[in-house]
């Protein structure tokens, strides 16, 4: 189908023969004509946010939570600088996304004309990649292109800026399949490699599975695949931030999260593993801690689709390039044909091990009778709300951690968090993206109120939209995060890490049109999250929590993984060698 | 308190020192990278290397293929053997790159250099640079009564001879290509 349309016209055009159905988005000058285009058509549904980085962060929620691209539209200048933020955290959590902004007319490019910036320029280093459309006969192929790479290799976010009168002009349309392209990822991993890896698997007396966003972005079947294998080997698995809920957490080889924050269990195997094997991680800095002591002993094989994963920052023994998915199923079935074999003596001896560590039970804490301990909080809304069809995002620093601890994901797609980059802000506009992509799903934003702030302008769009998105926002008046590490390293100096005048959340909710709850009163939390979760509208649950209380497990920065700080409840005696003691 | 308890402001460590111990060899390697010939894909390139703290120590950029629209990009650069690899691998993650080759790794290469030097000078100086001039394969490209500019071929190191030689001789100025290369096997 080649057809002769405008520019605006082939920018709805390509949005819906690319399957989307929902873009996110804010009209400014530059973008008028494709907002002109929105408005004639009923096919593709419009979302208004109310700041573009809210756009950003809701087409990331709607892309995890989905397994499909996430779209949007803003305009040029400040519109596009606003993305800025959202497009790094897509790139760092390798998140499929395409942004479209508007340019000023080409003729007017390089001119300091109103709202113009050097989009992709500026855009360049934190997209895959991106693209000026000067001629309107190449906006459509740009467009295909660009769904190609942002959900093809190792996903990311693209963006496409297009000039005014490109969008005005008149061109020729061509439908996806036209589209060439040189850029192909290597998906299938080399056997040779496999073999030596499945060998490794058949030897292994202390193996670790230690899971990664990977798995989670190749695809729902590479998480069964997945569960097949650690199943069927019975070898324990952790998994980073990213990875929640490829393994279920309910899962019998389970050891729960690994890294800063990780439980004790799940970084002592790591140390003291003889197999890693690393399937779609990145070896972050968050999870390997000191890298001369990272793991010592281990053999390392590393399954990524990006070389660039691979020796980055661990040297790895066996490296497989390729798409978990199909590395995952070919592990599988070398490893059958070759007999099922696993050393059962050693790794029997190597749960036993783990069984010890486990027994510290690392996350224990004393709930307190007249205050919300956040722990608590976390542990009760997992209770009343784990059998729901569920979906968690969260905001970034300790309520983030926490709700990594003590929420438990059984499927992938379920668990949406800044994991890379780290942004503050990023939970609710994403709480929004996952509820317009599931209707009828419970929606909960885990946050601290500080996050929360950044981007609270949202709750327009979740009342406007009638979302009825939890906004369950865990209130120690101060950035928990900072605070900590200036209890833990800075001489307890407290600086610029507590905010004197924050809002009355629920008249703010009730100032939005949503609903407002408080709780401060262990007794009542019960009660209050059920009236939440039965609440048919967008509701900010202000969770008034201990204030001063510390995120534990940590690794400290530069510190091993058996060189854990652990919470004042942790019962530690006898468990931990005198040599993990000393290094303290 | 167990003895796994931190003293409260005991350790000044960044969050971020945690440099890997891989060898902390410098080595020099010569890169060919064939990219679309596409507006930015320089900036692409460039914007990798300084954005990652990569060194260049010569770039070199035009188009080889005018139908199938690519162009050659030849960059030198120091770091370690993994650093190296990790330049490699991030080169290759670049979409508009179809290639990348390492050619000091990938078997013997021919490297060039083209410079243009100018000397000025009067008497014995003027024929001493004229004659290394000839020894060095130099052609005079210009002449004035009180100057030359010559055009150079060779690997960096011999331009780089050449060009301390002419210093006591009156160089004025040079201007360098940097370094064009291919490997010698037969494709």
């Amino acid at each position: 189908m080649n057809t002769s349309m405008s520019g605006a016209k082939m920018v709805v055009q390509a949005l819906k023969d690319q399957g989307v159905d929902t873009v996110f988005g804010y009209p400014g000058g530059a973008v008028l004509p494709i907002y002109d285009e929105i408005f004639l058509q009923n096919d593709i549904r419009h979302i208004l946010v109310r700041h573009e980085q809210g756009a950003v962060h809701a087409a990331e929620g709607y892309a995890r939570s989905t397994g499909k691209p996430g779209v949007a539209l803003v305009t040029s200048g400040p519109g596009a600088t606003n993305a800025v933020t959202g497009l790094t955290d897509a790139l760092m959590d390798s998140i499929p996304i395409i942004v479209l902004t508007g340019q000023v007319p080409t003729f007017m490019i390089g001119s300091d004309a109103f709202q113009e910036a050097d989009t992709v320029g500026i855009t360049r280093p934190c997209t895959k990649h991106n693209w000026l459309v000067k001629e309107t006969d190449e906006l459509s192929g740009t467009i295909h292109e660009a769904f190609h790479v942002a959900t093809s290799g190792r996903p990311g976010p693209v963006l496409i800026d297009i000039p005014k009168d490109v969008q005005f002009a008149t061109g020729t349309y061509t439908a996806p399949k036209a589209m060439e392209t040189h850029y192909r990822p290597k998906v299938k991993g080399d056997l040779d490699a496999i073999t030596e890896l499945v060998k490794a698997i058949e030897t292994a007396k202390k193996p670790i599975f230690y899971t990664g966003g990977g798995v989670i972005n190749s695809g729902p079947a590479a998480s069964q695949l997945l569960r097949e294998l650690v199943d069927a080997t019975g070898f324990p698995i952790t998994s980073t931030l990213m990875g929640l809920g490829a393994y279920p957490a309910s899962g019998k080889s389970w050891l729960g999260m690994l890294g800063m924050h990780g439980l004790y269990e799940a970084n002592m195997a790591m140390h003291d593993c003889d197999l890693m094997i690393n399937i779609g991680a990145r070896f972050d800095d968050r999870i390997t801690g000191r890298i001369d002591a990272f793991s010592p002993n281990s053999i390392k094989a590393h399954i990524d689709i990006d070389p660039s994963s691979i020796n980055k920052v661990i040297k790895t023994d066996i490296p497989i390039l390729g798409d978990v998915g199909h590395v995952l199923e070919d592990i599988l079935k070398v490893w059958k044909s070759r007999g099922r074999k696993t050393d059962a003596a050693g790794v029997k001896a190597w749960w036993d091990e783990i069984g010890a560590w486990r027994k510290i039970n690392c996350l224990a804490y004393t709930a307190a009778e007249k205050t919300i301990k956040p722990q608590y909080a976390l542990e009760r809304l997992e209770a009343l709300t784990k059998d729901h069809d569920r979906y968690i995002c969260t905001e970034v620093g300790q309520h983030q951690m926490w709700a990594a601890q003590y929420l438990g994901f059984e499927d992938p797609n379920r668990w949406m968090t800044s994991g890379g980059l780290g942004t503050m802000g990023y939970g609710f506009p994403a709480s929004i993206g996952v509820q317009i992509a599931h209707p009828e799903s419970l929606v909960i934003n885990v946050a601290g109120e500080a996050s929360w702030l950044m981007n609270m302008q949202e709750m327009g769009t979740a009342v406007q939209y009638r979302l009825p998105v939890k906004q369950f926002i865990l209130n120690n008046e101060r950035l928990g995060m900072v605070r900590q590490w200036q209890e833990l390293l800075h001489g307890e100096r407290y600086s610029q890490s507590w905010s004197e005048a924050l809002p009355d959340f629920v008249k703010l909710a009730e100032a939005f049109g949503a609903k407002g709850i408080l709780c401060s009163d262990p007794a009542d939390l019960d009660d209050a999250i059920m009236e939440m979760i039965n609440h048919n509208g967008p509701v900010i649950f202000d969770c008034l929590v201990e204030k001063h209380e510390n995120c534990f497990p940590m690794i400290p920065s530069g510190k091993a993984h058996n060189e854990m700080i652990l919470g004042e409840d942790v019962e530690t005696q006898g468990v931990i060698d005198a040599k993990g003691s000393v290094l303290v | 308190m167990s003895p796994l308890k931190i003293k409260k402001g005991s350790t000044s460590h960044s969050a971020y020192n945690l440099r890997p111990t891989f060898s902390d060899v410098s080595e020099r390697h010569t890169l060919a990278v064939l990219v679309e010939n596409e507006p930015g894909v320089l900036a692409r390139v460039i914007g990798l290397f300084s954005g990652r703290g990569y060194n260049i120590d010569s770039l070199t950029v035009a188009e080889v293929d005018h139908q199938g629209h690519l162009s050659r990009i030849t960059i030198v650069t120091t770091g370690t053997p993994q650093v190296i690899e990790q330049i490699k691998a991030q080169l290759g993650r670049i979409v508009p790159v179809h290639d990348v080759h390492d050619l000091t790794v990938e078997g013997p290469s021919v490297e060039r250099e083209l410079a243009l030097l100018k000397v000025a000078g009067e008497g014995e100086k003027r024929v001493e640079a004229l004659r290394l001039a000839d020894i060095f394969r130099a052609n005079v490209v210009d002449s004035t009564l009180k100057s030359f500019t010559f055009e150079i071929t060779g690997t960096s190191e011999k331009i780089d001879a050449f060009a301390d030689l002419m210093r006591p001789l009156g160089l004025e100025e040079v201007a360098r290509t940097g370094v064009v290369a291919l490997s010698r096997e037969e494709k």
